[in-house]
Formats: structure tokens, sequence, C-alpha cells
């Protein structure tokens, strides 16, 4: 195009016209750009995969299965009560725990804990799993999430500032950052 | 009056818009098209307005924050005066939206209208589609109750599944690492933002084209669209058999249009609005969670779907059903229009219609979801129990204690999770009933770590009395021929 010979005046400055929006566009876009995907790659340091209490170890009795809450150890000031989760803490014996999300691993739903029958139950699409969190029926194709968890100074402890989800069960798990950061 | 006329003037010499007004109004449509089965668009257009009127309504209400969005909602249905109309009419909007849509689309594929030259009409059509389906959908998320917490939470395990980027997704989606206050904020603006103004700009451009290239024309058997000649027939047709679109076709449209807003305030009035349900509290797990009507038969076919078909129906499914929509122009853009002389259009239209309605139907009652209350609630019915032996009756106690119920029927009460027992025995001989007891199987999970052995004698005991007075329980012949050959070891006793 630079050697066409009719290139006017007019013409040369609508195209540096063009050039310079690019230009200003592009260094606009960035930040824009950067800010739409914070969510996903922002520098929060990993702050919600610091360490919960979810309760004394004394509150569960060994061999048995109890609904226990925590705070998200992120909050933003908008949140309200949706950072109060639950889970469900098994004490298998001493200080030996199971902690395990309240997240059925089919879609999501809060399962339930039957001691009767030894089973979490889940009302929306009737998966089941065993009192160890593996599954036992229905569409979950795994067992249940598991939050890592230690006993420090008489308390249980857990690693759970993400939702688990089917495809990102185990960020928290292994202790790495999301495999896409 | 002059003076009306006078102003009318002014304004027009300045604006210049009432001779293509008039040129749009006057335009002419071929006569058998002023059907009654022509107005579905222009009533989907009604409601659409609507919902912007009443969405502003209820945006000047509204708190989209995590923690006050529940209460500004409750503050809606009981404060503010006429609050819980505006929200029932937005609701019920909503709902006549969807459906409206539905039935134009389903209209104008029978029609063929989407043939040539049409073809890009459809296909913002289809966009339109979604996009009313997002509506739906983030409309539910910001009636921030816990249907819609659960509902976010059951989005994010589908995003989840999506290889390599599902993660990612997720917290896109949630705006961080859990559904909080930036998930609704973000619901917020792709509902009041985002969404509506695609819907509006694509509405202009489906009304454009529609003025452009002229409605489609009553199908009629055996005249055959054909690209070369079509435009010509079209425009010989609206000439020699047409009318203008006002009068002649727009008083149908003006009929539904009011018919349509009685038919949502009806509903507003006499059923209320939606929700909002219990509190967004993650802490309360008490709750069964179920998405609005026009997804209830996504629900239903999630539990239906087995597991190992799930994800690939969830991610290739509604690509491939997009696909399908926006190639079908493409790939019958000419021929024939009428439906009479379609039957595999026809047909697909009432299997589909069949097929969402019957999952619709079974997401009314989740036949796949344990009833969480059964074992305590449903009592196994007396005529069980009587007649039976202490073994049975302690059976009957494990079968109740155990959640048995929760899954399975008994007389006609509890879960439908597992067939239904009444006559299990006729089907399952003892040692199978034993069996699928410890072992579980099926869709049935292995009870062997809960029962003990002699809770599983009493339970198997009690299943093998449930058998009609008139069908025998199942027997395993050749064990009763062992048993007969070897008298030393008795087995029990056979009822």
């Amino acid at each position: 195009m630079s050697n066409d010979p009719t290139l006017s005046r007019r013409g040369l400055l609508m195209k540096l016209g063009i050039l310079f929006n690019g230009i200003v566009a592009t260094a606009i876009a960035v930040p824009i750009v950067r800010f739409l995907f914070s969510s996903i790659t922002r520098g929060r340091a990993n702050s919600y995969l610091a360490w919960v209490p979810v309760g004394s170890v004394s509150k569960f009795p060994e061999g048995e299965t109890r609904l226990a809450t925590f705070r998200n150890p992120n909050v933003m000031p908008t949140d309200g009560k949706t950072v109060d989760t639950a889970c469900w803490v098994r004490r298998v014996a001493g200080d030996q725990f199971q902690v395990f999300a309240v997240n059925c691993a089919h879609l999501g739903c809060p399962v339930r804990w039957f001691p009767q029958s030894g089973l979490f139950m889940c009302p929306c699409h009737g998966g089941a799993y065993y009192r160890d969190g593996s599954r036992a029926s229905g569409p979950p194709e795994r067992g249940l999430f598991e939050y890592p968890n230690k006993v420090q100074n008489g308390l249980v402890t857990i690693q759970a500032g993400e939702l688990p989800t089917p495809g990102a069960p185990s960020a928290v798990l292994l202790g790495k950052k999301p495999p896409c950061a | 009056m002059r003076l009306i006329s006078q102003i009318g003037e002014w304004f027009d010499r300045r604006l210049q818009l009432a001779a293509p007004i008039r040129e749009v109004a006057e335009h002419p449509v071929p006569r058998n098209t002023a059907s009654w089965w022509y107005i579905f668009g222009s009533g989907a257009l009604t409601v659409f307005a609507l919902q912007i009127v009443t969405g502003i309504l209820l945006a000047m209400i509204y708190v989209p924050s995590g923690g006050e969005a529940w209460s500004s909602l409750q503050s809606l249905n009981h404060d503010v005066t006429l609050g819980w109309f505006v929200r029932a009419l937005h609701g019920w909007g909503s709902n006549f939206m969807v459906a409206i849509v539905l039935i134009h689309m389903v209209q104008v594929f029978l029609f063929g209208a989407y043939k040539f030259p049409r073809e890009l009409t459809w296909i913002i059509g289809v966009f339109l589609l979604l996009m009313t389906l997002g509506m739906a959908f983030s409309g539910q998320v910001l009636r921030f109750d816990q249907d819609a917490y659960w509902g976010l939470g059951i989005g994010a395990s589908i995003a989840s599944r999506v290889p390599i980027i599902g993660p990612a997704a997720v917290k896109l989606m949630l705006g961080g690492p859990i559904i909080a206050g930036a998930t609704l904020s973000r619901f917020f603006a792709l509902h009041v933002f985002v969404i509506p103004g695609l819907l509006i700009g694509f509405v202009c451009l489906h009304l454009l084209m529609v003025l452009k290239l002229g409605i489609n024309e009553w199908p009629m058997p055996g005249r055959l669209v054909k690209k070369t000649t079509y435009e010509t027939e079209y425009h010989e047709l609206t000439k020699k058999d047409g009318a203008p679109f006002v009068p002649y076709a727009v008083w149908k449209d003006m009929f539904f249009a009011a018919f349509i807003l009685l038919a949502v305030a009806a509903c507003a009035v006499y059923f209320g609005p939606f929700g909002p349900t219990g509190r967004p509290d993650p802490t309360i797990i008490q709750t069964s969670p179920k998405p609005d009507y026009f997804f209830l038969w996504l629900y239903a076919l999630l539990s239906l779907l087995p597991p190992s078909m799930e994800t690939p129906a969830l991610l290739i499914g509604p690509v491939v059903a997009i696909m399908v929509l926006v190639l079908l122009p493409f790939l019958s853009g000419e021929g024939e229009k009428s439906w009479r002389r379609r039957p595999i259009a026809v047909l697909t239209i009432l299997l589909l219609a069949i097929s969402l309605g019957t999952l619709t139907h079974l997401s009314g009652y989740t036949p796949w979801s344990p009833h969480m209350n059964a074992w305590s609630g449903d009592p196994v019915p007396g005529r069980f129990i009587r007649g039976t032996t202490a073994l049975q009756r302690r059976g009957a106690l494990v079968f109740q204690g155990k959640q048995c119920r929760n899954c399975h029927s008994l007389g006609e009460a509890g879960g439908q999770r597992g067939p239904a027992l009444d006559s299990v025995a006729t089907r399952l001989t003892q040692d199978q009933l034993i069996r699928q007891v410890i072992q579980g199987g099926g869709n049935m999970p292995a009870y062997a770590k809960n029962l003990s052995p002699a809770e599983t004698t009493a339970l198997v005991a009690f299943l093998e009395t449930l058998h009609p007075r008139s069908q025998a329980p199942a027997r395993d012949a050749s064990r009763d021929a062992a048993i007969a050959e070897t008298p030393e070891t008795r087995g029990p006793a056979q009822p």
C-alpha cells in the first residue's frame, strides 16, 4: 500500500488515525482484560487456602460423623452468610479425622449423613456415599470431596477455601495452585 | 387540533421519521399471513417489553449484595406497596417469555420460515432463544435464596467438567473461589446489562430482517422454495394478494399482546411472586434445591443419565444442539415448506415435546431422590406385620431403622429410588436377598458393614414375607434338592 502513488494526505491521516486508536485501545484493553479475569489469576496469595478451625477435637466423638461449620478465610464485605460453610467431620480414631465437603460429587447439592444406615444421601439426584466418603451408588462418579485436615492445639483445622467441583476436586487437596492460574 | 398537527410537523421536519414509519406500517404482507399462527413473535416482544419495565422497577428496590439481596426481596414482598405484584409480574413474565419464544420457534420451524432467504433471521432467533434462557437462569440467581445458591453450585459443577479450562471457568463464573457476594454481583451485571443489551440489539436485527425480507408466506404443499426464483415469486404474491400490515394483520397481534399481558397479570395476582425460599446460608443443608420450571427437564435428565454418559452429554449435547439449530437453514434451505409434506420435521417436534414433557413431569415427583424422612415418617403398614414371627418383626424394625424406606416403598409409601418391595419375595430367593443386602449392586449400596449377621438374618426373614397371598415366594429348586440329599445339614425352615 505504501507504494501506491494515489495515496492521498487524507488517506494517510485516516490510516494513522486507525493505527493510533488501535494502540490506545490495546493499552486500555490490557488492564480491562486483567480486571475481567482477576478472579482466576487474582494474587490474593491464595489466602483462601489458609487453615481454618471447624471445632475442638472433643466436640467430635470417636467413630461418629458430625456436621460442623467454618468461615471461609477469604471474606468480602458483601458476602453475607455465604462465607459460612458446612462440612461433615468424621473422627475415625484419636487425632485421625476425615472432613468431607457437604457438596455432592455429582452436582454439588448438600448431602446429609444418616448414622443409622451409615450413608450420606443427596436429595437432588440420589447420590449415596459410605461413611468413609467412598461412592456407594447413584450418579456421582467418585467419592465425596475431602478437605485436608490436621489437629492444631486441640482444634480440628481444614484447608477449605475453595468450592470443590468434579473438575477441580484436588486443587486444595494437593496444596497446589489451581492448574490454570 | 391544528396546534397538535403543527407541533407534529415541527418535529417531523427535524426528525423525518413519519415517512419511514408509515412505510413500515403499510408494507404489504401476503393476505393469508394475517393469521392467528403469526402472532407469537410480537407476543414475545410484548412480554420482553414488560420484562424491561418491571425489571427497571425492581432494580429501584433490589440490592445486588450477597448480604442484602434476600432481605431486599423480602421487603419487596412485604413492605413496599405492590412490590409483590411487580415481582410476580416479572417472574411470571419470565415463564411466559420462555414459553412464547419456544412456541414461536416451533411455528417458524413447522412453517419452513427458516428457509431461503430468511436463514439469518432464524440464526439470530436461535441466539435470542439462548439469551432468553440465559436471562431465565441469571434471573433465578438474582432471587438469591437457597435454590439460587445451590443452583449456582450445580452450574459450577457442570462448568468444572469442561476439559482443561473447567476450573478457571468456575472461578470466572463465581468471581472467586466460592459462591459469594462477587458471584451475585456479576450475575446482576449479566442479567441487567449484558444480556438485555444483546437481546435488544438482536431483537432489532431480527425485526429489521422480517421487514426487509417480508413475513414468511403461508406455506402451500407443493410450492417449493428455489433460491433462483423465490424472491420474484414472493414479490408477485405480495403485489397480487397482499394487504397493508396495518391494519389488515396488526389487529390480531394487538389482541394477542393484550391477552398475554392480561394472562401474566392474572397469574401474578393469583399465584403471587416466586419465593424467595430460604436464606442463602450454606450452613443450612436441610434443603432440596430445584431449578425453575424451564430447567426442570435438565434436572431430570441429569438424574437419569448413566454416570459415564453424563459429562459427555453435558458438554457435547448443548454444542451439538446449537450447531444443529444454526446449521438447519443451510441443510434444508430450499424445497418444501409446508409441514403437511415434512413428516420428519413434525415427528422431531413431537419427539422433543414428549421427551421434554415427560422429563418435566418426572421432575415433579423425583422418583430418583431418596425420601429423606420416609424412615421416620412412613411406618411399615400394619398388614405387612400381621401374623409374622418375632424374627420377622425384628426384621421389619431393621428395615425401618436402617432407612431402607428412604429408597424402597412399601404399600405405596416411601422412596422410589429403588424398586417397591411389596412383592420382593416373588422376585428374589433367600440367597439372592442376602447377597443383595450384603453386597448391594445395581444402584444399591452394600450394607455388609452396617448390619450385624443377626440383623441381616432378621431383615431377610422379613423380606421373605413380602409376597401376595396368592403367589408363592421365589425358591431355589437346586437348593431344595441339595438339602434333601444331605439330611444332616438342615437349612432354615421355609415358610
